[in-house]
């Protein structure tokens, strides 16, 4: 347009050299630059329009969401899962004991216990999407070498409401409060000695898990769980119905703007099948337990968390204790191979115990990237009653302590190291001095946590 | 047992009857714009407080139990609330807040949003995907958002509808003359250069023409760390920042070192309602702003 204006203006100019000219070519030129003219203003005229329309149009558009074209995406990888892998690895530098366990328990058989020096651990790969408008699913495989481990696969209910929600396929139970957690979201490189005890690491099974929540401002949820019940301390028994069921009521809510706190009261039943596991028996030989019957385990749990101004970004404390009580009843099956052991023949036993255990640990992040924790736990080997079998096996009593420091920074939310020290006394008359430099890291989608 | 249940399950449910639309609001701003529209025909609860970093909540049972008695979620979005609200939604039970539904309404959704980055990749921190999700700052999108929650209100409540539509347009018809007073009193910020915390007040920036220079973090979600503020501190020799400003729920340490530092003022900016005394409802949050601003600059 202001080139056009510059011609017009040229063109002037040269009108005005020719002023001598003759009158018709005058009026000529006058023509030819009103026709300009009007031409000019038409299109301005029909620009002005445009920009009016587009204007009324943003000004209605302002009513509908403004979308943010995503770059160059197809549409069919548009709609990939969120996906998350989690890196940890580890540095362990402990005793070297061959058949590491606790003294006093069934063994639970915590996988990897015994590894010692530079490991890749674990690697975690969690794929989560809204399924429809009702469902959303989740998988989380752990990967280590030559395995590759359903850690867990569920969808979740997003439609029923009045506060019930519904999850099948495999899933982390609700009992207690770590269990829930992930490896990776813990605050120590280990899980608790009472979570050792009771299910190796944590529980989970395949089944479902029916949660409602009341419509109050206290926060108050109850859960039920029917499932397989193929993991400790229940076996795989390969029958019609249900294995192993939970129940639990969590209450929670804040105190003031700085805390908040939970509680909770689970139950969990399995039934076992055969479960077997290395004894020794009084001939000092190693013989097989199998056990037979059901086991019941009660569990406690608190967790109060405190933060200034409730900001725990800066600064924050995590406060929490977990007590479980555990009975089990039924038969004992004792054998062995070894012509040395009283087991040689088999003998079959009433089985009863009755053992309980605890775990408190407290965690101050001082400075967005810095926090120190430090664990005490303490368990009960209780009352064993292996009926005939107490004249073949050795029934230990003990009491396994354990004491946990740590300290890890992270240098944003996607990545941790940590260093921790323990001192183990798992085992009757082992002080075990242990070690662990950790490293967390987390690709991908940005994971929310559970309180 | 199983009657007996159904009966609990009866009783509770029916506990709370009252009409008024609750609203769970995840930031003040939005709680008190919904509280300007609804006036007392809303029960309006706000799941944080201008001292707490909205990056930073987690699922608190309190959350919980909030968001299974309301019939609104009032986000900022743009992944704001990525680290807990989808899962106090997805845990509450309550399938009318749910994304997509009705009752979720994503306040950033009705905005231009800033700083949408074109490379995703958390080697530039913790960006965000949808771009800057620190919206309310800028008055008219104030409005937008506004205009757009009142018609969700009077949609999921159409018993009220009229209350609401002529709450905002009181509202809006007092913000509108508030917007051209403080764009009149804030002319001597235009082309100011300031330095951030965090970088939560770029819609502030752009609408009073001012000229962000720096952030404090490297990198956003990450702190500042002392070899990144002698970077911005040499900086400042050729381009001279007047102030350095941050929110209420950020920590002091580093703003203020480097104001000592360059000679320039610390600005504290309530950033949301109740960031500070004066800063009582969104009117208050603006007014408070400009005067703590005006005040730096002078």
């Amino acid at each position: 347009m202001q080139k056009s204006f510059a011609m017009a203006a040229l063109l002037a100019a040269s009108c005005a050299a020719q002023a001598a000219g003759s009158d018709a070519d005058l009026a000529a030129i006058r023509a030819q630059i009103a026709e300009m003219k009007q031409s000019y203003e038409q299109r301005i005229a029909a620009l002005e329009n445009k920009l009016a329309e587009a204007e009324s149009r943003t000004a209605q558009s302002a009513a509908a969401p403004v979308a943010v074209a995503p770059a160059a995406q197809s549409s069919a990888s548009a709609f990939n899962p969120e996906v998350s892998l989690i890196l940890q690895g580890k540095l362990r530098q402990m005793k070297d004991i061959p058949n590491r366990g606790i003294t006093g328990f069934f063994p639970a058989g915590v996988e990897g216990a015994n590894g010692r020096g530079f490991s890749a651990d674990e690697t975690e790969l969690v794929l989560a999407a809204n399924i429809d408008p009702y469902w959303r699913g989740q998988a989380i495989v752990a990967m280590a070498d030559g395995q590759a481990e359903i850690e867990e696969a569920w969808f979740q209910s997003l439609a029923i409401g009045h506060g019930v929600g519904l999850k099948a396929g495999r899933f982390r139970s609700g009992i207690g409060y770590i269990n829930e957690q992930h490896p990776h979201a813990r605050d120590f490189a280990d899980a608790p000695l009472m979570y050792q005890a009771m299910f190796g690491d944590s529980y989970a099974q395949d089944g479902v898990q029916l949660k409602w929540l009341a419509p109050t401002p206290l926060f108050v949820e109850f859960g039920a769980e029917v499932g397989r019940g193929a993991n400790f301390p229940g076996t795989d028994r390969n029958r019609n119905g249900a294995g192993g069921s939970a129940l639990y009521v969590h209450v929670g809510d804040d105190l003031g703007v700085e805390n908040s706190w939970r509680v909770g009261l689970s139950w969990l039943k399995t039934k076992a099948g055969e479960r077997s596991a290395d004894f020794t028996d009084l001939a000092g030989v190693t013989a097989q337990g199998a056990f037979t019957g059901d086991s019941t385990t009660w569990l406690a749990d608190f967790v109060w968390k405190w933060a200034p101004n409730g900001n725990p970004k800066y600064q924050n404390f995590k406060f929490q204790g977990e007590y479980f009580a555990r009975q089990e009843k039924g038969a004992l099956n004792c054998s062995s191979a070894d012509a040395a052991s009283l087991c040689n023949v088999a003998v079959e036993s009433a089985y009863r115990t009755r053992q309980s255990g605890w775990y408190t640990q407290g965690v101050y992040q001082f400075t967005p990237e810095w926090r120190a924790g430090l664990r005490y736990e303490q368990l009960d080997s209780g009352t064993r009653d292996f009926g005939l079998n107490t004249a073949n096996l050795a029934v230990d009593a003990y009491k396994p302590k354990k004491t946990t420091a740590m300290v890890d920074y992270s240098w944003s939310e996607f990545s941790r190291v940590r260093l921790q020290y323990a001192q183990d006394k798992s085992m009757a008359g082992i002080t075990d001095k242990q070690w662990t430099l950790q490293y967390i890291m987390s690709l991908g989608a940005h994971g929310a946590h559970k309180f | 047992m199983n009657k007996l249940f159904a009966t609990l399950l009866l009783t509770l449910a029916a506990l709370p009857a009252q009409a008024d639309l609750k609203v769970f609001a995840t930031v003040p701003e939005w709680a008190a714009l919904a509280r300007e529209i609804g006036g007392d025909k809303v029960q309006v609860y706000a799941a944080t407080t201008a001292f707490q970093d909205p990056h930073r909540i987690e699922a608190k049972p309190s959350l919980l139990a909030q968001a299974r008695q309301a019939n609104l979620v009032v986000a900022a979005g743009a992944d704001l609330e990525i680290g807990w609200l989808p899962l106090v939604l997805r845990d509450s039970g309550n399938a009318a807040i749910q994304p997509a539904q009705p009752g979720y309404f994503e306040a950033s959704a009705w905005v231009n949003r800033l700083e949408v980055p074109t490379v995703l990749d958390r080697a530039h921190g913790d960006v965000h995907a949808a771009g800057n999700p620190h919206v309310h700052l800028d008055p008219r999108n104030v409005l937008k958002v506004g205009e757009a929650l009142t018609a969700r209100m009077a949609e999921l409540d159409p018993a009220q509808a009229a209350t609401y539509r002529s709450g905002f347009k009181t509202f809006a018809g007092k913000w509108q003359v508030a917007m051209a007073r403080w764009e009149k009193e804030a002319a001597p910020l235009r082309g100011i250069g300031v330095l951030v915390h965090h970088r939560s007040f770029v819609y502030l920036e752009s609408w009073l023409g001012m000229r962000e220079l720096g952030a404090l973090e490297p990198k956003p979600g990450i702190e500042p760390s002392s070899g990144h503020l002698t970077s911005l501190l040499a900086r400042q020799q050729a381009t001279p920042a007047k102030m350095v400003l941050r929110a209420a729920y950020q920590q002091d340490g580093p703003s203020q070192w480097i104001a000592g530092k360059a000679g320039i003022p610390a600005v504290l900016l309530p950033y949301t309602v109740g960031g500070t005394l004066e800063a009582k409802d969104l009117f208050g949050l603006f007014d408070d702003t400009l005067q703590r601003l005006l005040k730096a600059a002078r």
